[in-house]
C-alpha cells in the first residue's frame, strides 16, 4: 500500500564537485538506517568506477530513506541523485522536475561556483523549495558568513536559515533530516486518476535488462500493468515494481508521489526516452507531463581504433555502451587518413571524455581520437539545409548558401585577478559579453560563445590561465549565421580528412598558419623534406616545411652489437605502429588531436 | 688460404680496463693490475675453444681479434697460448689476421714486441681524442703526446696499424674536427676508426646528460669525415671504418658480411652456422661467473638460439648495408636461402632509390653516401 502523500518529501541535492554531495547523501542514508555500517562503503551512489574517480553522477538514482521526525510521524524521503554536470543538463531537469524541493549545498569555505548556479536555476524554474546548506563548517579555512552573503547576492535566495554543517563530520545532519520534512512541500496526485509518471532516467542492468526509474504523479503502477510511452506510443507489460533502499526493494505498486523503479522486458535504453511520460496502456492519461524533449548532440567527433584490426571490436563496444546511453550515437566513417573508424555525437565534452575513457579501460581498446568539432547547419544555394557533423564533409563552397554554427552562453566565476585573462580568452574565441558582476573579490562573467570555439581546449585554456580556480558552465544559446571557411591541411601535397576544421573567416589564416607550425614540430623529419600547408578552397593561406632528415645511424656494429641491433630495429617497428602511414609521410597518432589546439600550451 | 676448409673469425674477449671511461657501454670493468692473477682467466678461455673447436670441426681461423675491455693489458704468453690453441683446434690461415685492441699509453707500448712475439700481427689503438683536454673529459689515461710515441712504435712492431678516434665530441665544431682529424691523417697508417660521439644508457656520460651532437652538425661532421678522408687515400669502407684499399679489418667484415665467428671470454657474441641453420651464442657477461662456469662446464655459454631465417635475413640487411660495397646478391642468397627480392620491401627500395639513397642492380643493393648517413631509416623501411 503506498504512503499517503502529506508523509512523502521528493528532494534532490544540488552542489559542484568535491563540495560534499555524495558524502552528505552518504550520512542522511546511514542516519535512516538505508545501509548498515558494514554496507556502508563511501559514496554508495555513484556506481560506476568513472563516478566514483571522477567524482561525478552519470545516471540519476534514487533512495527511498524512512525517517521518524521530531513530530513522531515517519516520512518517507525520495533523494533523487542527480547528474551534476552541463552535459546531462537536460537529465537533471528531468530529475529536478521529480522532485518538490532541493538542499543546496555549498561548501563553506569555496562558495558558490558557476556549476552549482545553473542547477539552482534549473531548480527555481522548476518551483522547487531549496535549502541552503553551508557544509565543511568545521574545515579552518570555513567563512560561512562570506557564503551566505554570497548566496544571497549571486542566487538572490533568502540564505539567513541555512544549516551550517559538516557532512564529514556528522554535523548538522538530523537538522538537514527536519527541515526536509518541515521546509519542503509534500507531493499533489490524485491515486484514482489514470497513471502519469515521468521517466527520469534508465539503465542496462545484466540481470534485470532496462530498469527505468520514475516519479508517479498520479494514479498507481502495478506490476503486471500494460504501460504505454506517450511519446512513441510503445506498449510494455510491467515485471517488476520497486525501490532502492539503496539496496533493490520490490514493492509491487507504486503510488503517487513515490519514486522507484520497473522493468518490462525492454531491451535498449533507446526505446526509453527520459523526460517521456509513463501511462497506463488501456486507460491513458489525456495529456503527457510537460518539458519532454529529444536528446540531441551537439559535440562530435572520430573514433578510430589504433590497429585496424580492432575495428569490429570497437563496434561492439560502442553498441554495447549505447544499450546504456541513448544519446550516444555513432555512424561508420572512413578517412583517408586514419582508415575505418566512426564519427560520434554526444551531449557535450565531459560526455565525449566519458564513453572515450570507458572505450579505452572497459573495453580495452586503443583510440585515436580526432579533434571534436560541433553541428552545423548548411544552407545550400538549391534551398535545402544539411547538418553538418564532419569538417571533411563540407560541401563545395559554391554550393553553400549560409552556414549556421551553434552558440552558447557560458557562465564563468574567477578571482577577480585572473578575469582580465578571461576576458582576454573569451575575446580571442569570439565571444560576447553578456553581463559581468563581482561578488566580493569573485567576478561573474557571461558570454555568449560559438561553441566550436570551446569544444576543443577552451576549457583547459582557462583552468591553465587561472590556475584552476575558475569554474565554468554553459547552456545551448541557439544557432546563428556566420562567414564560416573550412580549412584544409595537406600534407605532402595531399588533404587529410581528419586534419580539416571549421574557422570563421577573419581567424581562418592565423588558425591556419598555427596549425601548420604546430604539424612541423609533431611530424618527425622524414627521408625527404615534406610541405604541410593550409588552404581554403584551392588557395593557400599557409604554408610550411619539414626539413628531410639529414643523420641517423648508428656509429658502432661489431659482433656483441648485432643482437642489440635487431632489438632496436624490433623496437622500431613497434614505435612505428604508433604512426599512421599518410602517403609516403608518417603522422604520429597524437599529431591528429595536438595540431589542432589553439594556445601556447 | 690453405685448401678448401670453411673459414672461421675468433673473438677473444678481455673484460677488465684499469678504469672504466664515462662513454664506454661494453662489457668492461676496473681491475687493479696488481692484484690480478691472470691463470684463471687464461685457463677458461682456452676451455671455451676447446668446447666450441669441438662443435665446428673441419674450420680453419682467418682472423682472431683481442678485444675488450683493453686486451693489451694481457701477459703476452695468455695471448700466446690463445693463438696456439686455435691453430691446434682449428688451423690457422696462412694469411691469418690477428689484431689485439692496446691503449696508448707508455706501460702498453712497452709490451708490444712481447705480443708480436705472440703472434700479434695488427693492432688496433684507441687513441679517442688528438687534444689533452678531452682526452681527460674522455677519462683516458694517456696524453696527445704519449699516444703518438705509442703509435711510432706499434708501426715500429706489428705489419698493420689502426686507431681510434671520437668525434662530434661536446663543444667540438667543423673546424676543430677538421684540424684534429688532418692531424690524424698524417700519422695514421693503413687503418682509422672514426666515431660519432653516442650517448648509451648506463654510462657516466648518460647520467650527466652529456648532450650529443645535433643532428644538422652531426651530418655536416660525417659529410666532411667522408671527404677528407677519401681525399687522404683512406675512404671509408663501412660507416666508421676507413682503410686504404687492401687494408681493411678482415675480422670486422666478417661481422658485417654474415660470416661466421665463435666468441669467447665474457660475454662475447658468436654466429656459427651448420648446414643451414644459424646460430647466435653469448657467453655469460659477468666476469666472475663466466670464470666459475667456464672453469666448472668447460665453457660458459649463457644461450644458444638458432636465429629463423627472416632473423637471419635481417642480421644481414643490417649489417651488410653499413659496408659501402652493400649487399651482394649471389652470397645473400648461399647465406640466407632468401632473394634480396623476397625479404626486401619492394615499395620501400624503390622509393630510396628514387630518392637517391639506395642503388640496386643485378650485383646487389648498396646504400650511396648519403643513403649511408640516414642507414638506420633506410634499414627500418627495407625490413618493413
Amino acid at each position: 500500500m503506498s504512503t499517503d502523500l502529506s508523509h512523502i518529501r521528493n528532494f534532490s541535492i544540488i552542489a559542484h564537485i568535491d563540495h560534499g554531495k555524495s558524502t552528505l547523501a552518504d550520512r542522511l542514508i546511514q542516519t535512516c538506517g538505508g545501509l548498515t555500517d558494514r554496507e556502508m562503503h563511501e559514496q554508495v551512489l555513484d556506481s560506476m568506477d568513472i563516478e566514483r574517480e571522477r567524482g561525478i553522477t552519470i545516471k540519476a538514482q534514487t533512495v527511498r530513506l524512512n525517517y521518524t521526525a521530531k513530530d513522531g510521524k515517519t516520512y518517507q524521503l525520495n533523494l533523487m541523485d542527480t547528474p551534476g554536470h552541463v552535459d546531462f543538463a537536460y537529465e537533471v531537469s528531468r530529475s529536478l522536475a521529480a522532485c518538490e524541493g532541493a538542499l543546496l549545498v555549498v561548501d563553506a569555505s569555496q562558495g558558490v561556483e558557476a556549476q552549482t548556479l545553473a542547477n539552482v536555476y534549473m531548480a527555481l524554474d522548476n518551483d522547487l523549495e531549496i535549502v541552503p546548506i553551508l557544509n565543511k563548517i568545521d574545515l579552518p579555512a570555513a567563512e560561512p558568513e562570506r557564503v551566505r552573503q554570497q548566496i544571497e547576492e549571486v542566487i538572490g535566495l533568502d540564505a539567513s536559515d541555512a544549516i551550517q554543517a559538516s557532512a564529514k563530520a556528522g554535523i548538522g545532519i538530523s537538522e538537514t533530516l527536519e527541515a526536509i520534512v518541515k521546509r519542503l512541500p509534500a507531493p499533489t496526485g490524485d491515486r484514482n486518476a489514470p497513471l502519469k509518471a515521468l521517466l527520469v532516467d534508465s539503465w542496462y542492468d545484466s540481470y534485470l535488462g532496462v530498469m527505468i526509474l520514475v516519479r508517479v504523479v498520479d494514479g498507481v503502477l502495478k506490476k503486471g500493468q500494460k504501460i504505454r510511452m506517450m511519446s512513441n506510443g510503445s506498449s510494455h507489460l510491467v515485471d517488476q515494481v520497486g525501490i532502492f533502499t539503496p539496496k533493490i526493494v520490490k514493492t509491487g505498486e507504486l503510488g503517487p508521489g513515490e519514486m522507484g523503479y520497473f522493468t518490462a522486458s525492454i531491451k535498449t535504453v533507446a526505446d526509453t526516452n527520459v523526460g517521456d511520460t509513463v501511462t497506463d496502456d488501456r486507460v491513458p492519461a489525456a495529456k503527457p507531463l510537460p518539458g519532454f524533449q529529444p536528446s540531441v548532440p551537439v559535440v562530435f567527433c572520430s573514433l578510430f581504433p589504433l590497429d585496424a584490426a580492432d575495428y569490429n571490436d570497437l563496434r561492439d563496444s560502442m553498441g554495447k555502451l549505447r544499450l546504456n546511453d541513448a544519446s550516444f550515437e555513432f555512424e561508420p566513417e572512413t578517412s583517408a587518413a586514419l582508415g575505418q573508424g566512426f564519427r560520434c555525437g554526444f551531449l557535450g565534452l565531459l560526455h565525449l571524455e566519458i564513453i572515450q575513457e570507458r572505450l579505452e579501460r572497459e573495453f580495452d581498446l586503443d583510440l585515436i581520437t580526432t579533434a571534436p568539432s560541433v553541428a552545423y547547419k548548411i544552407h545550400l544555394q538549391d534551398g535545402t539545409v544539411m547538418d553538418l557533423h564532419n569538417p571533411a564533409d563540407m560541401p563545395d563552397p559554391s554550393r553553400i548558401d549560409a552556414i549556421e554554427e551553434p552558440w552558447i552562453k557560458a557562465t564563468i566565476m574567477v578571482p577577480d585577478e585572473y578575469l582580465g585573462a578571461v576576458l582576454t580568452l573569451c575575446t580571442e574565441r569570439r565571444g560576447e559579453q553578456v553581463d559581468l558582476t563581482y561578488v566580493g573579490n569573485r567576478a561573474m562573467a557571461v558570454y555568449r560563445l560559438p561553441l566550436n570555439e570551446v569544444v576543443f581546449d577552451f576549457y583547459d585554456r582557462l583552468k591553465s590561465i587561472t590556475r584552476g580556480y575558475a569554474s565554468f558552465d554553459y547552456e545551448m544559446d541557439g544557432y546563428a549565421e556566420n562567414d564560416l571557411v573550412k580549412v584544409q591541411i595537406m600534407v605532402n601535397g595531399e588533404p587529410v580528412d581528419a586534419l580539416a576544421f571549421v574557422a570563421h573567416r577573419g581567424q581562418s589564416e592565423t588558425r591556419g598558419r598555427q596549425v601548420c607550425e604546430r604539424l612541423k614540430d609533431l611530424i618527425p623529419r622524414q627521408l625527404f623534406k615534406i610541405p604541410v600547408q593550409a588552404a581554403i578552397g584551392g588557395k593557400v593561406i599557409a604554408r610550411e616545411t619539414i626539413s628531410a632528415m639529414r643523420k641517423d645511424v648508428t656509429a658502432k656494429c661489431y659482433g656483441g652489437d648485432i643482437t642489440r641491433k635487431r632489438k632496436l630495429l624490433e623496437k622500431q617497428k613497434k614505435g612505428k605502429k604508433k604512426m599512421r602511414q599518410f602517403g609516403k609521410v608518417e603522422i604520429p597518432q597524437s599529431a591528429f588531436i595536438q595540431a589542432l589546439k589553439m594556445g601556447d600550451d | 688460404m690453405t685448401g678448401g676448409a670453411a673459414p672461421l673469425a675468433l673473438y677473444v674477449h678481455w673484460p677488465w680496463c684499469r678504469s672504466k671511461c664515462p662513454y664506454c657501454d661494453f662489457n668492461s670493468r676496473a681491475l687493479d693490475p696488481a692484484t690480478f692473477e691472470q691463470g684463471g682467466y687464461r685457463g677458461a678461455v682456452l676451455a671455451e675453444l676447446a668446447h666450441y673447436a669441438a662443435g665446428t670441426p673441419g674450420r680453419e681461423v682467418t682472423s682472431i681479434f683481442f678485444g675488450g675491455g683493453t686486451p693489451s693489458l694481457m701477459a703476452p704468453d695468455t695471448v700466446a697460448a690463445v693463438i696456439d690453441a686455435a691453430a691446434k683446434h682449428w688451423g690457422l690461415a696462412d694469411d691469418c689476421e690477428i689484431t689485439l685492441e692496446a691503449n696508448p699509453t707508455s706501460i702498453e707500448a712497452s709490451k708490444f714486441r712481447a705480443m708480436r712475439d705472440a703472434g700479434i700481427n695488427r693492432t688496433s689503438v684507441g687513441v679517442q681524442a688528438l687534444n689533452d683536454r678531452d682526452l681527460l673529459a674522455l677519462g683516458r689515461e694517456h696524453s696527445v703526446e704519449e699516444a703518438v710515441r705509442a703509435l711510432e712504435i706499434a708501426g715500429a712492431m706489428f705489419e698493420r696499424v689502426s686507431f681510434d678516434l671520437i668525434y662530434a665530441r661536446p663543444g667540438q665544431g667543423v673546424g676543430e674536427w677538421a684540424d684534429e682529424l688532418e692531424q690524424a691523417l698524417d700519422i695514421a697508417g693503413g687503418h682509422l676508426s672514426l666515431y660519432q660521439l653516442s650517448v648509451e644508457p648506463g654510462t657516466d656520460f648518460f647520467r650527466a646528460r652529456v648532450p650529443e651532437a645535433a643532428e644538422d652538425l652531426a651530418a655536416e661532421l660525417y659529410e666532411l669525415t667522408q671527404e677528407m678522408t677519401a681525399e687522404a687515400g683512406l675512404p671509408a669502407y663501412e660507416i666508421s671504418n676507413h682503410a686504404r684499399p687492401g687494408e681493411e679489418s678482415r675480422h670486422n667484415l666478417v661481422y658485417w658480411r654474415g660470416g661466421d665467428y665463435v666468441g669467447v671470454g665474457p660475454g662475447a657474441h658468436g654466429r656459427v652456422t651448420d648446414g643451414t641453420v644459424t646460430r647466435a651464442t653469448h657467453q655469460i657477461a659477468d666476469p666472475a661467473r663466466w670464470l666459475d662456469a667456464a672453469l666448472r662446464d668447460g665453457h660458459a655459454t649463457a644461450k644458444t638460439v638458432a636465429l629463423s631465417a627472416r632473423e637471419r635475413a635481417e642480421e644481414l640487411v643490417m649489417t651488410g648495408l653499413r659496408v659501402v660495397d652493400g649487399l651482394d646478391a649471389a652470397l645473400f642468397l648461399a647465406l640466407t636461402g632468401q632473394s634480396l627480392d623476397e625479404v626486401l620491401n619492394r615499395a620501400a627500395r624503390e622509393d630510396l632509390v628514387a630518392a637517391g639513397l639506395l642503388e640496386a642492380d643485378a650485383q646487389g643493393v648498396r646504400a650511396t653516401a648519403s643513403g649511408r648517413l640516414m642507414l638506420n631509416r633506410l634499414v627500418q623501411k627495407l625490413l618493413d
